[in-house]
C-alpha cells in the first residue's frame, strides 16, 4: 500500500512493506503555521499506537504527533532539524517524521483512507 | 514610500536607536568612582581573567538611548490599553512616591525585627485588606506573581490532602482556563482534564459532577472567567467540589468586576490568588514585577508557605520556620518575604480608594465593558450574549469572508494609536478579542475607542482586506517576522563577526 | 475619586445606553445571597496628603540601611545606584507598558530586554541568557527543573554554601515531584567534598559562589565531575558585582547560572522586588524557562525585536510547559540594565574592586577584636566570623545603637546551633570608613566580657 491513511489527530502513514513513514497532513500545518522546531525521537525507541512520537512547534502552537500504529523507531527526518519549513512545505513528501518498523500491521485497519479523512476535515467547520 | 524617506533612516521623534554594545566605546563611563585603596586581595588566585566585553558609555549617552527606547513603546500613560484580562488600569504616582520613601526602600530583608517594625505593620495591614475583601481568614503575601500564587495555592491543596491521608491525582481546569492554571497543576505532580463549557460560556455544571470524583484534588476555577462572564452556577459548583472531598482554587486574575461587591470567601472558595499588579494598579513595569499574594480558608490555612507574618507581645515577627503553628507549612517559596514594594503601592492604591472607592471601582469597569459592548455588538460577533462583567469577548465571526482575520484588525488599531485587546484568548472560541477598558477610562475615551472599532468594522467588511494585512505602516515597526526569529534564534548581540 | 474616569453623569447616561436602570442590573449573574448589601469595612476613601501621612508614619517606625552603618549581605547587598536610573525606569513608557505581546509598539522594552539579556550573558560567562525571573532563588529551583528535564534524572546534589533560602525553594518545588534534594551541611570553616556524592541518577549539582559565608571557589574540578558523570552544573550567585572581579561560573564550567540581580539598579526594599538572572548554554536554549527577546526584521527590512521560542511556554503549551511562568521582572531588569550601561566594562570592574577592598579593610579591623575570629580565606564583598558569644544577641543589641552589624547565623540556619556564633557581614562602597569604625568600635564594646 503506497497510498495514505490519517488519523483523528491529522497524522498520515504510508506503508511500504513492514516499515511506514509517518508525518502530519497539510491540514495539520495550515493550523500550525510555520514550523519553527521539531523534536524527534531516538533510533530504536519503541512507541505503542498512539503514543506521544514528536513534537512539532510553530511560532504560536506547539502539538504532540502520535504514533499512527505501534512500532520502533528505525529512520527520522534530520533534514527537519536545518529546515522545519519542510513540513510546511511539502507535508506529505520530504516533511515527513519518522519511519517505524510495524509491530501490529492490523493496527492500519482503523484509519481513514484519503476521502475519509477529507471529510473529516470538513465536518470539522 | 517616495519622497518620505530621510538621510538617516530617522523620523522625526521616531530615531532608529543602536544597541548600547553599538555605541559605547572603552575608556567611557557613566559613573565616577575612586581609585580601589590598594589592599593585598583575599581572591585565592580566582580573579576574573579576560575582558567581559561590557560596552562603556557616557551619563548623557545613557539617558538619551533610553529615554529614545521609551519613546517607541505604547504605555497607560499615553492611552487605553484594553488588554483583556491584564486589567491595565491607571498607575498612581503616589505610590511611586510612597514606595521610595527610605523608610521602606532602603529596608535590608535581614535587618533584626525590631528595625522594621513599620514595614511589618504594613504588611499587616495589607493582610487586612485584602482579608475583608476577599471574605477570607489567611492571606500569604510572599508569592511574587499570579503564576506563583497559583503554584503556592495548588500545592497548600496537595498538602491538606496528604495531610488527612487522602492523596489525589487530578485537578479539574475550564477549558477557558488560562494556560498557567494547567502549568501550575502539572508543577505539583497533578495530571490535568478539561471541563467544557456550555452554550452560555460558563463551566458547564453537568459535567463538572459528572467527572468529581474521589481521584480529583481540585477545580480551578477563573471567576469572573477568562470569557468576561461571571459563574452564576458557582454556589452549586462549590457544593459539589466539596461533597466530593476536592477543594477549590479561584484563579483571582479578574477581580476587579467584583472587589467591593462580592467576597470569594462567600462563593465557597478555598484559596485564591490575587494580582496585585492587576486588580491595584501596581505599575505592569513592562512585563513586572508582579505580586501574588494567597488567602486561604481555614483548611488550607496551616499549609501557607513561610514567612508567616506573626503578631506577638512584642510586636510583628517573621516566623521562617516550620515550627509551632506553622508546623505544616509547605515552606518557603521566594527568598526573604514577598514583593514588598510591590506591597506599598497596592495599600496606597487600597487607602487611597477605601472600601467605598474599590467597589466604585469595580462597578466603573464593569459599566465601562458593558457600555463598550453594547455599542460594538450589533456590528461585531459577541461570543456570549447578555451583560458581560468588566471584559467582553467577541470572536472572529464577524470578519467572516473579509479576508481579514483577528490577527490584521489589531494590527490596524496600532496605526490608529490605540494598543490592541488580547487576541487569541480564550481558546474557546476563534480569533478571540478579549476587551477590557477598566474604570480609568474617560466616557470620550471610551467614545472615541468605540467610533474607531466601529470604522474598523466597516472598512474590513467593505472589503479593504489589503489595506489591513499592510498594517502597521506608522509604528516604529512595522509587522516583524516572528517565524525566522524562531527557527533561527538570535538572543543577544555577538561583537565583530556577526 | 481622582483616579476613576468616570462621573456620576457619565455614568447615567451609560446605564442608559445600555438600556438596564441600575448597575445592579449588570451583576444579575451574582448570587443574591454572595452580594455584599452592606459596603465593606475598610476605611473610606482618602485624598493623597492623608495617605502619604499614613504610610510615612510607618515608614518612620523603621531604621533604614541608609540612616545606619550597615553590614548586612545574605543574598541581597546594600549599592549606591545611579540618580539617572530612577528618572529613566519611571517613564511612563517604561514604568506603565506591559509585556511586549504587540512588537511593534514595544520595540524599546524588547530592544532593552535583549541588551540585557546579551549583559547577563557577558558577565556570566554563558552564551545566551533569559528575560529575567522573579529572584535568584525561584530561579535556581527552575534550573533544577530544567537540569532534570535535560537529563532525565532526578537527583539534585545541593551544596551546603548555597543560601538556605535558595536550598528551601528548591525543596519546596521539587516536594510534590519525584526526587528530593540532597546535600551536605554548611560548615564555614572546612572546605565540601561534594563531587562524591554524584550518582548516575543526579542530574545537576547545586553550588554558589562566592557562597552563603562568601567563600571563592575554583569550579572547574567539580564541572568536570558532573559532566563524567552526566551531570549538569548549576551555580547559584546572589552577589552579581562579584563577577567584576570573580571568575565566572561560565568560564570555570557551569551549565545553568542562576543569579539574583538585586545589587544592580535595584535597592534593598525589605526583599522585593528583585531580579532572577538565567543563562545557560546555546544547547539547552529550548528547555530554558521564562520569557525570551530574540532579533529579527520586519516587512521594511528594519532591524527590530520580538519575544521568541514562546512555544515553551504556558500559554502554549499549557501542562507541558517548560514552566508556569507568566511575569518576569520586567522593570527590575530595566533598571539593572541601565545601572551596568552606566558602569560599562570600566566602571563594574572598578566597582567591585572597590567593594573588595571595603571587605579586605573590614576584615582586617575585625580580626584585631579580641575572641573574633575570621572565618574565611577568600572573599569577595562578604565573610563570615565567629563571635566568642551567640551572634544574633550581639546584633540585636548593635541594632539598638542604630548599627546594622551583618547577620547571625541563627537566622539564616536556625536548624544549626554550631552556626549560632557565626556572624556574615558584607561591606560595599557604601561603607564609609567611619561606618567601619563605628562598627567595629561597637562591636569591641558589645564582646567586652
Amino acid at each position: 500500500m503506497s497510498e495514505l491513511r490519517y488519523t483523528s489527530d491529522h497524522e498520515w502513514i504510508r506503508v511500504d512493506g513492514d516499515v511506514a513513514t509517518v508525518g502530519i497532513s497539510a491540514f495539520a500545518q495550515e493550523q500550525l503555521g510555520d514550523v519553527v522546531f521539531v523534536e524527534l525521537p531516538d533510533i530504536g525507541k519503541k512507541l505503542a499506537k498512539g503514543a506521544e512520537a514528536a513534537t512539532v512547534e510553530s511560532v504560536k502552537a506547539a502539538s504532540e504527533v502520535y504514533a499512527p500504529v505501534g512500532g520502533e523507531v528505525v529512520e527520522v527526518n534530520g533534514a527537519l532539524v536545518d529546515d522545519p519549513a519542510l513540513v510546511n512545505g511539502d507535508p506529505t513528501g520530504e516533511g515527513w517524521f519518522i519511519k517505524l518498523r510495524l509491530s501490529n500491521p492490523s493496527e492500519l485497519d482503523g484509519l481513514m483512507d484519503e476521502a475519509g479523512y477529507k471529510a473529516f476535515v470538513a465536518a470539522r467547520g | 514610500m517616495s519622497g518620505r524617506e530621510t538621510v538617516s533612516g530617522n523620523r522625526a521623534l521616531m530615531m532608529e536607536e543602536p544597541l548600547i554594545f553599538e555605541i559605547g566605546a572603552p575608556g567611557r563611563c557613566g559613573v565616577d568612582l575612586p581609585d580601589p585603596a590598594a589592599r593585598p586581595d583575599r581572591l585565592g588566585g580566582l580573579r576574573r581573567k579576560g575582558t567581559i566585553g561590557l560596552p562603556g558609555l557616557s551619563e548623557p549617552q545613557v539617558v538619551r538611548h533610553y529615554t529614545r527606547l521609551s519613546q517607541k513603546n505604547y504605555a497607560i500613560d499615553a492611552g487605553i490599553y484594553p488588554l483583556g484580562s491584564c486589567t491595565m488600569k491607571h498607575n498612581p504616582r503616589l505610590n511611586e512616591t510612597m514606595a521610595r520613601l527610605p523608610g521602606f526602600a532602603e529596608l535590608h530583608p535581614m535587618q533584626p525585627d525590631s528595625t522594621v517594625q513599620g514595614a511589618l505593620a504594613l504588611m499587616d495591614a495589607l493582610v487586612r485588606w485584602i482579608e475583608t475583601l476577599t471574605g477570607m481568614p489567611a492571606v500569604a503575601l510572599s508569592p511574587a506573581a499570579g503564576a506563583h500564587g497559583e503554584l503556592c495555592g495548588t500545592m497548600t491543596i496537595r498538602a491538606a490532602l496528604e495531610a488527612r491521608g487522602d492523596a489525589r491525582k487530578v485537578v479539574l481546569v475550564p477549558d477557558s482556563a488560562h494556560g498557567t492554571n494547567p502549568a501550575t497543576a502539572a508543577m505539583c505532580g497533578y495530571s490535568v482534564e478539561p471541563i467544557p463549557s456550555n452554550a452560555r460560556g460558563r463551566v458547564d455544571l453537568a459535567a463538572l459532577r459528572t467527572r468529581l470524583g474521589p481521584d480529583v484534588a481540585a477545580f480551578m476555577l477563573t471567576n469572573p472567567s477568562t470569557c468576561g462572564l461571571f459563574e452564576d452556577e458557582i454556589l452549586e459548583q462549590a457544593a459539589a467540589v466539596h461533597e466530593a472531598g476536592a477543594f477549590f482554587y479561584c484563579d483571582g486574575a479578574n477581580f476587579n468586576a467584583i472587589a467591593g461587591r462580592v467576597r470569594p470567601g462567600d462563593l465557597g472558595i478555598d484559596v485564591m490568588h490575587l494580582n496585585l499588579h492587576k486588580t491595584f494598579s501596581t505599575p505592569h513595569g513592562g512585563g513586572g514585577p508582579g505580586s501574588g499574594p494567597i488567602a486561604l480558608a481555614e483548611p488550607l490555612a496551616p499549609f501557607a508557605p513561610l514567612p508567616w507574618l506573626v503578631h506577638g507581645p512584642d510586636g510583628f515577627r517573621l516566623a521562617e520556620r516550620a515550627e509551632g503553628e506553622a508546623a505544616q507549612t509547605i515552606g518557603r517559596l521566594k527568598a526573604f518575604h514577598g514583593q514588598f514594594g510591590v506591597f506599598v503601592r497596592a495599600l496606597a492604591y487600597m487607602m487611597s480608594h477605601g472600601g467605598d472607592g474599590i467597589r466604585q471601582a469595580s462597578e466603573d469597569a464593569v459599566l465601562a465593558a458593558n457600555y463598550v459592548r453594547a455599542a460594538l455588538q450589533d456590528v461585531m460577533s459577541l461570543s456570549y450574549p447578555g451583560p458581560c462583567m468588566h471584559e467582553m469577548l467577541f470572536d472572529e465571526q464577524f470578519l467572516k469572508g473579509s479576508g481579514v482575520s483577528t490577527l490584521d484588525f489589531a494590527k490596524a488599531m496600532i496605526d490608529e494609536g490605540i494598543h490592541p485587546m488580547t487576541i487569541y484568548f480564550p481558546l474557546v472560541v476563534h480569533g478571540a478579542f478579549l476587551i477590557e477598558p477598566t474604570e480609568s477610562e474617560s466616557k470620550p475615551s471610551l467614545d472615541r475607542f468605540i467610533a474607531l472599532m466601529r470604522a474598523l468594522v466597516e472598512r474590513a467588511k467593505a472589503g479593504d482586506a489589503a489595506w489591513f494585512h499592510e498594517a502597521p505602516r506608522h509604528a516604529p515597526r512595522r509587522r516583524l517576522d516572528e517565524t525566522a526569529a524562531a527557527r533561527h534564534p538570535v538572543l543577544r548581540w555577538h561583537p565583530a563577526a556577526e | 475619586m481622582r483616579y476613576l474616569g468616570l462621573n456620576d453623569a457619565d455614568r447615567r447616561a451609560m446605564l442608559a445606553a445600555i438600556g438596564v436602570d441600575t448597575i445592579d442590573d449588570l451583576y444579575r449573574d451574582v448570587p443574591a445571597a454572595a452580594t455584599l448589601a452592606a459596603p465593606v469595612d475598610l476605611p473610606p476613601h482618602r485624598g493623597e496628603m492623608e495617605v502619604s501621612r499614613t504610610l510615612a508614619s510607618l515608614a518612620a517606625r523603621n531604621l533604614p540601611a541608609s540612616a545606619a552603618p550597615c553590614f548586612l549581605g545574605a543574598g541581597a547587598y546594600r549599592h549606591y545606584v545611579p540618580a539617572a536610573v530612577d528618572y529613566l525606569i519611571q517613564r511612563g513608557e517604561f514604568l506603565t507598558s506591559y509585556t511586549p505581546y504587540q512588537p511593534e509598539i514595544s520595540q524599546g522594552t524588547l530592544q532593552a530586554l535583549f541588551e540585557f539579556q546579551t549583559q547577563v550573558a557577558l558577565i556570566t560567562g554563558m552564551e545566551i541568557a533569559s528575560a529575567s525571573h522573579y529572584d535568584g532563588a525561584t530561579a535556581c529551583a527552575e534550573a533544577v527543573l530544567m537540569a532534570r528535564r535535560l537529563t532525565k534524572r532526578t537527583g539534585a546534589v545541593v551544596s551546603g554554601g548555597l543560601h538556605p533560602h535558595y536550598r528551601q525553594v528548591i525543596a519546596t518545588n521539587l516536594r510534590f515531584l519525584d526526587g528530593a534534594p540532597a546535600g551536605p551541611d554548611p560548615v564555614p570553616d572546612a572546605a565540601e567534598d561534594i563531587a562524591d556524592r554524584i550518582d548516575d541518577n543526579t542530574a545537576c549539582v547545586v553550588v554558589q559562589n562566592p557562597d552563603v559565608f562568601g567563600r571563592l571557589h575554583d569550579l572547574a574540578p567539580l564541572a568536570a565531575a558532573c559532566h563524567a558523570a552526566g551531570a549538569l552544573l548549576v551555580v547559584a550567585v546572589t552577589e552579581p558585582l562579584s563577577l567584576g572581579l570573580v571568575e565566572s561560573p561560565g568560564a570555570m564550567g557551569a551549565d545553568i547560572v542562576a543569579a539574583e540581580g538585586q545589587s544592580l539598579g535595584n535597592g534593598l526594599n525589605f526583599g522585593g522586588p528583585y531580579l532572577g538572572l538565567f543563562a545557560t548554554r546555546e544547547k539547552f536554549v529550548r528547555q530554558m524557562p521564562g520569557r525570551i527577546a530574540g532579533e529579527t526584521r520586519d516587512v521594511d527590512g528594519r532591524r527590530g525585536w520580538v519575544l521568541t521560542l514562546s512555544a515553551r511556554e504556558q500559554h502554549i503549551r499549557r501542562e507541558k510547559a517548560t514552566s508556569n511562568i507568566c511575569t518576569n521582572s520586567g522593570l527590575c531588569a530595566l533598571a539593572f540594565t541601565i545601572h551596568l550601561a552606566l558602569l560599562g566594562e570600566d566602571g563594574f570592574r572598578r566597582l567591585a574592586a572597590i567593594n573588595h577592598a571595603a571587605a579586605v579593610r573590614l576584615a582586617d579591623w575585625l580580626s584585631g577584636i579580641r575572641g573574633v575570629t575570621i572565618v574565611n580565606d577568600t572573599f569577595f564583598n562578604e565573610f563570615a566570623v565567629r563571635l566568642p558569644r551567640p551572634a544574633a544577641p550581639v546584633v540585636d543589641a548593635l541594632a539598638a545603637r542604630g548599627i546594622l552589624g551583618g547577620v547571625p547565623g541563627s537566622r539564616l540556619f536556625p536548624d544549626h546551633p554550631e552556626l549560632a556564633d557565626v556572624l556574615l557581614v558584607a561591606a560595599t562602597e557604601t561603607a564609609s570608613e567611619a561606618d567601619v569604625e563605628s562598627f567595629v568600635t561597637a562591636l569591641a564594646a558589645e564582646l567586652e566580657p
